[in-house]
């Protein structure tokens, strides 16, 4: 099954942890992405992501890929949702196992940092004002296509 | 040239729909951007766009096959 994953529906990262099980593992981390209630000073009532599924899968198995190869980890699994989710719900879920926990932690950061910058996933937010904004990520701001 | 274009977010608000099949004259995926951009008065410039073709990211001056599935990619913000 492929690493990295979309999903339309709740995601739940107890679930996916039981994929990662490996006794040489003695180090997991786990990055999950909440849906917050403010961004930018606005008020947030909920999100709606959309992906572009087949290139979005492709990209994140590429960056995880990456990862395994740069760092020296055991395995790791990516979960995105898509759709309308509620504040507090979870976004992404990263995990990652290895032998020892440092390369773990880098792993996971180096999967969500890519993540954000190239996976072509979008993130509508709705306001309490009844306005709707698409939002682009600061990171991909700074790096020019 | 039939060409399949597939819309997300920002663009697929302002084109009002997720995908069409279109007829065009357009050689390269830039020229089918400028082409579509005036039609329907998009507001993301080029530069603001990647684009891929066929579920691959592309070069903006390819050469389009009739057939080809094409998707303009608006700056994301997954996580």
């Amino acid at each position: 099954m492929a690493k990295f994953r979309i999903s339309s529906s709740t995601v739940d990262p107890e679930v996916l942890k039981k994929e990662l099980f490996d006794p040489k593992a003695g180090g997991f981390v786990s990055f999950e992405g909440w849906v917050r209630n403010k961004n930018e000073g606005k008020d947030v009532t909920h999100l709606e992501y959309q992906a572009y599924y087949a290139l979005a899968v492709k990209e994140g198995e590429k960056i995880i890929a990456e990862a395994l190869e740069k760092f020296d980890v055991l395995d790791a699994l990516v979960d995105h949702r898509v759709g309308d989710l509620q504040i507090g719900e979870i976004a992404v879920v990263v995990h990652v196992t290895s032998v020892h926990r440092g390369p773990a932690f880098d792993a996971c950061e180096y999967i969500i940092d890519e993540l954000k910058i190239r996976v072509p996933i979008w993130k509508k937010e709705h306001y309490t004002d009844g306005n709707t904004g698409w939002i682009e990520c600061h990171e991909c701001a700074k790096h020019a296509h | 040239m039939k060409i399949n274009i597939s819309y997300f977010a920002i663009l697929q608000d302002e084109r009002g729909l997720p995908s069409e099949e279109l007829e065009t004259l357009a050689g390269t995926p830039s020229e089918l951007y400028s082409e579509l951009k005036n039609k329907h008065s998009l507001s993301l410039t080029k530069c603001k766009l990647k684009v891929a073709v066929n579920d691959e990211f592309t070069d903006w001056d390819s050469k389009l096959q009739e057939g080809d599935k094409v998707v303009f990619i608006p700056p994301v913000a997954g996580g």
